[in-house]
């Protein structure tokens, strides 16, 4: 059993078959890319994750919980976080306050009325903002508006902020799309050692090969709302199957 | 102190320097000086200061930090009215209990009313806020004539039970009162050609003032005022944090009904009487006009656009022509004609029209309101004292360590 199972899952929209009987498992502490050509289905699947669409038909199961019809914010107080393709972070507010919401959220659920405490003295929660900053090399920029960031820091921003709630499953849909060379690199890297340091598990949906096959140790290949195969990096990139339906000819 | 750090104690300390010397400050010319009627400082003028002061103060807490805007939060405040009017021809002419009905029903008709409206967000949460206040409005005006007064609106009367007080002797007429001391009672201090006048409604406003401005610091700065702008800021990543988003706007909408309601109540301990007219639209779009004037978002913008606004309706509207022909008088006919009828538009009933410009000027070249201006001049004074300080230091030979 994986940390998330997927069952038979469908969805249309309309005429469109979006996923058709889709079968997913995810191990615990792997790091699980799902891949395909565009209209194949990665951002359905992953939207049926996280409780933004209900499949029509099947189950997703995360640590033998069901996720269907709950709201996005009791999906990440199960321990899902997620990063969005473009980083979605609060940009009117400073580099550390956007580090100690998620901290708060974990603390506190999804609402308290914390409304006569007084932030500065928040030392516990200050603290572990202040040393994940440290560990993303942000802490520089702790008082600046996080709106005013690169591409590159917000998304690492974003990242470190899922991981300051710990969650048992990180979920990344393209997390270097739109990225220069340089911040891609950085982002892998990034990953990689979240991966080594912390007993997590990272699904990630992605585009580019490099950094899937940089990362990952289990692919699934997606193509028109099924999956085509399943295995190790190494095999997938040799997989008949895989070349025709997502590297075509040229590869 | 007061679990504020030093810079809002401060803050804090100053608007309380400020509302205590009010009588002084808001009078600066001598009684029968031609500039005696740019006074503000007699007791009806200063308790709407503060009054609308807490009412922005609590708009605030929810446009300045959710962004949501309210197009019907003088409700709220007309809820109030009517409930501490309520109370005072029931229980007492004391203005504690009828402040405290006050802020109690209007904070319970925000929970509905905001429950319902944010369902939806943007310009269509302005709009259902609006709608509800509209009909608010017209119900107090029509159906609910036998609890509201309809078009003649509340008064305590002589043959109200008030259970409390007992009935009043022959001849007396009911009067809002604090354990006795009456709110309409006043002490005029006359020094020289000045004359200063310490009210007590003024000064029960301004404590009451002063006590919501606390509140709102604290809120500012808690945990729960970060969440408030967090919903401003990004409502995606807080729902992808475990946040429900929700019951944060739902508190800040009932904290700022409840504000209204208490400056409702205020306005009613103050001059007891309560109308329909205190809900119209116009009155919600005062309150909006207020923050932004004074800088949405910001502590002390609120009581500042309150101030201006309400300075700018009782002092400029009342310059009429005569008054205007003493001012120019110096002027050769003509040139006075002339510009007495530029002029004229611009004060007394077209009062409205400066406002108009200063928020066009205001929103246009200052986004932060006044505050943002007042920033701007701190900065530019600043400035110039590191530039002196800076040319300072050139001229010593003396390294700088």
């Amino acid at each position: 059993m994986g940390i998330l199972e997927v069952k038979n899952v469908n969805k249309r929209f309309g005429g469109l078959q979006a996923l058709g009987d889709v079968n997913l498992s995810v191990e615990e502490g792997s790091v699980h890319a799902i891949i395909g050509p565009n209209g194949a289905g990665k951002s359905t699947l992953l939207n049926c994750l996280i409780g933004k669409l209900i499949p029509d038909t099947g189950s997703v199961m995360f640590d033998g919980q069901s996720v269907l019809g709950r709201k996005p914010y009791e999906i990440n107080q199960m321990g899902i976080s997620r990063v969005f393709q473009t980083p979605e972070i609060f940009g009117d507010l400073t580099v550390l306050e956007n580090m100690m919401i998620p901290i708060f959220a974990k603390r506190d659920g999804a609402f308290r009325m914390h409304a006569i405490e007084s932030t500065e003295r928040e030392s516990g929660i200050i603290e572990q903002a202040e040393q994940m900053l440290e560990s993303l090399n942000l802490a520089d920029q702790r008082h600046n508006h996080s709106a005013s960031m690169s591409r590159g820091n917000k998304r690492r921003l974003e990242i470190g902020m899922c991981l300051a709630q710990n969650p048992r499953l990180l979920l990344l849909d393209e997390p270097t799309a739109g990225m220069a060379r340089a911040d891609t690199n950085n982002t892998i890297d990034l990953l990689k050692q979240i991966s080594d340091d912390r007993d997590i598990t990272i699904a990630i949906i992605e585009h580019d090969m490099h950094v899937v096959f940089s990362l990952a140790n289990r692919i699934t290949v997606l193509a028109q709302g099924t999956p085509l195969v399943e295995d190790t990096p190494d095999k997938i990139k040799g997989h008949p199957k895989v070349r025709e339906a997502y590297l075509g000819e040229s590869a | 102190m007061l679990g504020l750090n030093k810079k809002d104690l401060k803050l804090l300390l100053i608007v309380a320097v400020l509302a205590i010397l009010a009588p002084f400050i808001l009078n600066p010319f001598p009684e029968d000086s031609a500039m005696a009627q740019f006074n503000a400082g007699y007791p009806d003028l200063m308790q709407r200061f503060v009054i609308f002061g807490i009412f922005a103060i609590g708009f605030n807490i929810l446009f300045g930090l959710t962004g949501y805007l309210s197009f019907g939060h003088a409700a709220f405040l007309g809820v109030g009215s009517y409930a501490a009017i309520w109370m005072m021809k029931l229980l007492t002419m004391n203005v504690i209990p009828a402040i405290m009905l006050s802020v109690l029903f209007a904070g319970l008709f925000s929970l509905i009313v905001g429950w319902i409206s944010l369902r939806r967000s943007g310009i269509y949460f302005a709009i259902l806020t609006l709608a509800f206040a509209q009909m608010s409005y017209s119900l107090a005006y029509s159906v609910l004539t036998p609890i509201t007064g309809g078009e003649t609106g509340l008064q305590p009367k002589v043959t109200d039970p008030r259970i409390l007080d007992g009935t009043l002797p022959q001849g007396e007429t009911a009067r809002a009162n604090i354990f006795g001391l009456e709110m309409n009672s006043s002490y005029d201090l006359i020094v020289g050609g000045w004359l200063f006048t310490f009210n007590v409604g003024y000064y029960i406003a301004a404590i009451a003032m002063l006590a919501s401005f606390y509140v709102a610091i604290r809120i500012f700065r808690s945990p729960f005022g970060t969440m408030l702008r967090a919903v401003k800021s990004n409502q995606t990543r807080m729902y992808y944090t475990g946040l429900n988003a929700k019951p944060y706007t739902l508190a800040a909408f009932v904290i700022s009904g409840m504000y209204a309601g208490l400056a409702g109540g205020l306005l009613v301990a103050m001059d007891t009487q309560a109308g329909a007219e205190r809900m119209f639209w116009t009155a919600s779009g005062e309150v909006v006009l207020m923050t932004i004037l004074g800088g949405a978002g910001t502590l002390i913008g609120p009581v500042l656009g309150a101030g201006l606004i309400k300075y700018m309706e009782n002092i400029l509207s009342k310059i009429n022509k005569d008054i205007l022909h003493q001012w120019f008088a110096f002027l050769p006919d003509g040139l006075e004609d002339f510009i007495i009828t530029i002029v004229y538009p611009f004060i007394g009933k077209g009062w409205h029209l400066t406002l108009g410009l200063i928020f066009m000027g205001v929103v246009i070249f200052l986004p932060g309101g006044l505050v943002e201006g007042g920033q701007r001049i701190a900065r530019l004074f600043r400035g110039k004292k590191a530039k002196e300080s800076d040319s300072d230091k050139s001229t010593q030979s003396t390294p700088a360590e």
